[in-house]
């Protein structure tokens, strides 16, 4: 295995050209648990860590340009009140030794169902900035998950940063695991109130071969609210509309029986949890909601 | 008079090192302490910092000059035939140094054993379960070492595999182990049971139709991972007569020993064993793992062995708890007391008996929990199947029992519309009461008191999660089912509150001569008398090297207490396991202290007896360095009784003799001594989606004699934890298709983390058991016991769910 350390982004994407099989590795939190268990031993390991920009990130006007290498605790300490969801997301990821190495970069690199990350970013609505020696692309992040732990990158790309929509209402995230902290997903939610959209996105977890959006669930939502005015009105959303959402997010599962749990269970843990997310984020758009301590 | 070293002022010190001795092996610990730091006080542990620090050397760091690294191959089916192996492309590899299979053993013996001798070493043509060692290599590098070992080359010819009672039994089952031979087989109904222990006192089927209400239940225990956090480790050194020095982290070295050297071909005094630094046990080290490998490998190539085992090799490289399936029946009267029990206990042993015969015997003869029942039926029994080998496991047949007995008393609580603490303080044993095997219980039992101060306890406020902000606003999550995880903010939250009490035995049972041997030395050094204590318990993080120093400090009137690494050079102590190390090696040292003492003022009167009559009147004490009367007058310093002499005395002690069980009917006086605790669990459940925290573990326990309180809170509140462990989370999941480990790894066999750990109140009871070494009684398992079904009792609590199963998953709380 060579390990080849290039000291600029440029010098990177040549690597990566001259190298399709590479394999990029900055915090290494996935691939050496891969590497140490000699489930994969690559030919080469690109290592990103000399390239300081990675783990930058710039606020914009409407677009936060997170840096693939920026840490979870640096998403969960300075991007709180940008990327509420992703902070949230970010403080369910492992352990704090973990989140001050892993980032979103990765996450996206090995597009397990299980990432953390892929429902906020999914409710989020964010582009992938893909780049190689032939140039750069943004990669929609619906059309980013292409199969189980495949994505859209070409064999000569590399991640370079996600545009992520600034927040512009509330966002929430939950994650079933059987303890407490530290845990893999059995499944997890995400969900983001657009407000100047009037839409409601969703990003559903480690409940089907690959991240996805509960989309019908959204378009019934988004329908509802829009007829009964409740984006200008501000009313309690009502239960009917609440349990209806929560029934299409559990059937927008395609889920499996593993060591985590269930595929029954997966459904209906999804389905409470787009409900009550669904509840936390309405009332703190009608400005009634709880704050959370303890938690990102 | 000589100015004390600045050294022997510290807490603690450690010796220089022998040169040849490789690096990372245990040295000898001298304990100072400024006060008396006699038993009953809280003296701090000599390896506690350097734990905390990081520093301590476990068997894992040792390092050797020139050493090389071994690997193990082990079986990637559970059941097979060996058809070939082919190791030439491993052995054509750089830097390898040996591979060996079963063919290449050294010795006539070629199987060990801790009761049964039916483990091979290396697989003898046939592998039995998921992760059995086929073939071993020694490397200059362990990737080297770990690369060669995957292109050694087995072709399988897989057999069918037995997983569950109604398989293991049935008329064609294909036998685990066949033409066996051992002392079990004439008394069992299958040769795929390792042992079955019935007891039968009373008459329960006449005593049941007395019974105004009956309770049955079907319970089910998964299979519990020791998970001691230092990974099986050691390094064997050939020495130059042939022999090998072991240095490795075990719970008992002389049993090592003695089925180490068969395999070997070597005498017991050219395997010469020392404890290294041993990173928790839990009763998953009493097996033997790299020990045999790493000794072969260093014979054959004349090269020191380091063999080191990584996560998720450890969960194959050692047994786990026996998952079990109980069937219970319960009679009351409609006025609460207890009529009869039937119980039948199916134990898996997996595919090698290790521990089992004595599982099956607790499991029968502590079924009936801490309870009157006259009239009982009891059947345990355990398996030989192709699932992961199971043994030793803290507080093992007792833990599975209790999980069961305790559920029963809920549900005949319910039946007879009873407090639960009620019914079981009306039932509870007390010192006198007759166990079910007819020994009678002669030191307190104080069952109804420990339950009474649980529930005597305030509970724990109601709804913490919303009183972390100070403006009541927000939501600490962390307070709540599902924690950092936000998955609720209190909705679908429920509180349950349960109760459990357990019985655990003390000590090896059933006729076991179990003995331990202490070495204590006593010398003056710069002028101040030291005390040296040599034995070869296995120190694996319960604190008895602290105890030790304490009994020898209070014993001899010592400040100074030198703690010799624990090896084969001195006399058994046993096992580090059933509560027993305290009493024990305890009990030796305490023994051989006292024989110390006796040959001190022997000497004393020798030298001194003219000058003072009361050398020969008067009750004699060592204390601060001096030999005192009982009226406290001083007659002698003890560096001026000794001088240059150095009394040295090795002794055994033994505890009261115990009996076997009859095999028809389980009647003997089988245990030595009890051990009993309570607890009451408060848990918040998310009850739509199964998530539950436990907001708090409160124990009672009786201990007998505290001799370092801090360590018994430390051991009452690790047992509370690791009981809690298998209610809510941990279980190896084994498939049962191909008896293949589903899990094996921390990612997916979940520990509590200490989000998971709620508060543990801890109420200490000291009723002195008057047969025990200061009275003290064995304190590591019993909380390790009622800490489980507690737990368990406080989810039904909250969910009205029948919940016949631990750990409890999400699922089952959901019934998805």
């Amino acid at each position: 295995m060579d390990f080849l350390r290039p000291a600029s982004w440029e010098e990177a994407l040549a690597a990566k050209a001259e190298h399709p099989t590479a394999v990029p590795i900055a915090g290494g939190t996935d691939v050496m648990v891969e590497i140490n268990f000699d489930h994969r031993r690559p030919e080469y390991l690109l290592d990103l860590n000399r390239i300081g920009e990675l783990s930058e990130w710039e606020v914009g006007q409407e677009k936060v340009r997170l840096g693939a290498s920026v840490p979870y605790s640096s998403i969960m300490d300075h991007l709180r009140a940008e990327l509420p969801g992703l902070a949230l997301a970010s403080h369910t990821v492992a352990s704090p030794q973990i989140r001050n190495r892993g980032g979103v970069g990765g996450n996206l690199g090995t597009a397990s169902p299980a990432g953390d990350a892929h429902p906020a970013l999914l409710a989020a609505d964010c582009e992938v900035e893909a780049e190689s020696v032939r140039g750069t692309r943004l990669i929609p992040i619906d059309a980013f998950y292409t199969g189980v732990k495949r994505n859209a990158l070409e064999p000569d790309e590399l991640i370079r940063a996600v545009h992520i929509k600034k927040a512009d209402g509330p966002q929430q995230y939950s994650k079933v695991g059987t303890r407490n902290a530290m845990v893999i997903a059995v499944c997890a939610f995400g969900i983001a109130l657009h407000p100047e959209t009037r839409t409601v996105r969703t990003g559903i977890g480690s409940a089907a071969p690959t991240p996805i959006r509960a989309k019908e669930a959204e378009d019934f939502l988004n329908a509802a609210l829009e007829e009964g005015g409740f984006w200008d009105n501000g009313k309690i959303i009502t239960p009917a509309i609440a349990k209806q959402f929560a029934a299409l997010a559990s059937g927008a599962c395609n889920p499996i029986d593993d060591v985590r749990g269930t595929a029954k269970y997966r459904r209906h843990a999804v389905g409470i949890m787009a409900r009550r997310t669904l509840g936390w984020t309405w009332e703190q758009y009608r400005g009634a909601g709880r704050t959370l301590e303890g938690a990102a | 008079m000589t100015t004390r070293p600045e050294a022997t002022t510290r807490p603690a010190a450690t010796m220089p090192k022998a040169q040849n001795t490789p690096s990372g092996t245990p040295t000898k610990i001298t304990q100072g302490s400024p006060t008396k730091g006699g038993i009953g006080e809280s003296t701090l542990r000599p390896d506690g910092t350097l734990k905390v620090t990081g520093e301590f050397a476990y068997s894992s760091d040792m390092w050797h000059e020139d050493m090389l690294w071994g690997q193990t191959l082990r079986s990637t089916v559970a059941h097979a035939e060996i058809v070939s192996i082919d190791t030439s492309e491993a052995l054509a590899t750089s830097g390898v140094y040996a591979v060996m299979t079963y063919d290449d053993l050294p010795a006539e013996m070629k199987n060990y054993g801790l009761e049964i001798q039916d483990t091979p070493v290396l697989a003898n043509g046939k592998v039995r379960h998921h992760g059995e060692p086929v073939a071993i290599v020694a490397a200059d590098h362990p990737e080297t070492a770990r690369r060669a070992a995957a292109k050694i080359k087995i072709e399988y010819r897989e057999l069918p595999v037995v997983t569950d009672e109604a398989s293991a039994t049935a008329p064609d089952a294909v036998l685990v182990h066949e033409g066996r031979d051992d002392h079990h087989i004439g008394h069992v109904p299958h040769p795929n049971i390792v042992h079955r222990q019935p007891i039968i006192r009373g008459d329960a089927d006449e005593a049941a139709k007395r019974a105004d209400v009956i309770v049955t239940g079907e319970y089910v225990f998964g299979m519990q991972d020791q998970a001691f956090l230092g990974p099986e480790s050691g390094l064997a050194v050939p020495s130059e007569d042939g022999g090998v020095e072991l240095y490795v982290a075990t719970q008992w070295l002389h049993s090592d020993l003695g089925q180490i050297a068969p395999v070997l071909g070597l005498p017991e005094d050219k395997v010469r064993m020392t404890l290294s630094g041993v990173g928790g046990a839990f009763g998953g080290r009493e097996d033997i793992s790299m020990q045999i490998h790493a000794c072969l490998l260093a014979l054959r190539t004349g090269k020191p062995v380091k063999i080191v085992y990584n996560r998720f090799e450890s969960f194959f490289g050692h047994v786990h708890r026996h998952p079990a399936k109980l069937h219970y029946e319960h009679g009351a009267t409609k006025d609460g007391k207890l009529t009869h029990m039937k119980c039948r206990i199916v134990l898996d042993g997996g595919a090698y008996a290790s521990a089992s015969p004595a599982v099956v015997g607790n499991a029968s003869s502590l079924s009936v929990g801490p309870y009157k029942i006259e009239d009982v039926d009891i059947e345990a029994i355990a398996l030989y199947t192709n699932n992961p080998p199971c043994g030793a496991m803290r507080g093992f047949g007792a833990v599975q029992a209790c999980f069961a007995y305790e559920a029963q008393m809920d549900k005949l609580a319910a039946k007879l519309d009873m407090d639960p603490v009620e019914f079981r303080q009306l039932n509870a044993m007390e010192q006198g009461t007759l166990l079910p095997t007819g020994q009678p219980c002669d030191s307190p039992a104080p069952v109804a008191e420990l339950l009474r101060r649980v529930k005597a306890r305030p509970l724990p406020p109601e709804q913490e999660w919303l009183t972390a902000g100070a403006d009541g606003t927000s939501v600490d999550v962390r307070a709540l089912p599902g924690g950092l995880s936000n998955t609720t903010h209190g909705e679908g939250v429920v509180r349950g509150v349960g109760y459990a009490v357990g019985l655990k035995n003390v000590g090896f049972s059933e006729g076991f001569d179990d003995y331990s041997t202490a070495r204590v030395r006593m010398e003056v050094i710069n002028g101040e008398p030291v005390a040296t204590v040599h034995t070869a318990m296995a120190e694996v993080g319960q604190g008895g090297v602290t105890v030790h120093a304490q009994i020898a400090r209070t014993e001899l009137g010592v400040n100074q207490v030198t703690i010799h690494p624990a090896d084969t050079r001195v006399g058994s102590a046993g096992s580090t396991s059933a509560s027993r190390q305290t009493y024990v090696t305890g009990g030796a040292v305490k023994n051989s202290c006292e024989a110390v003492r006796e040959k001190v003022l022997e000497l004393g009167r020798t030298k001194f007896g003219t000058y003072h009559p009361a050398w020969a009147t008067a009750e004699l004490l060592l204390e601060g360095g001096k030999v005192v009367t009982d009226g406290g007058e001083v007659l002698a310093d003890l560096a001026d009784v000794l001088e240059g002499e150095a009394i040295d005395i090795e002794l055994e002690w033994r505890h009261r003799p115990t009996e076997a069980f009859d095999l028809r009917t389980g009647q003997g006086n089988g245990h030595v001594q009890y051990s009993f605790a309570a607890h009451r669990a408060v848990v918040e459940v998310d009850t739509e989606l199964g998530l539950v925290k436990v907001i708090e573990l409160a124990c009672a326990q009786d201990v007998g004699k505290a001799l370092n309180p801090l360590s018994v809170l430390g051991q009452i509140q690790g047992g509370t934890l690791q009981g809690m462990g298998v209610a809510v989370m941990e279980e190896i999941i084994v498939d049962p298709q191909t008896a293949k480990v589903r899990n094996p790894s921390f990612t997916d066999y979940l520990l509590p983390t200490i989000l998971d750990t709620p508060t543990i109140p801890v109420d200490v009871l000291e009723l002195a058991d008057e047969h025990a070494p200061y009275g003290l009684r064995g304190i590591g398992e019993a909380p390790t016991l009622s800490s489980t079904p507690a737990v368990l009792a406080a989810i039904r609590n909250a969910t009205g769910l029948e919940l016949n199963r631990t750990p409890v998953r999400p699922e089952h709380l959901t019934t998805t």
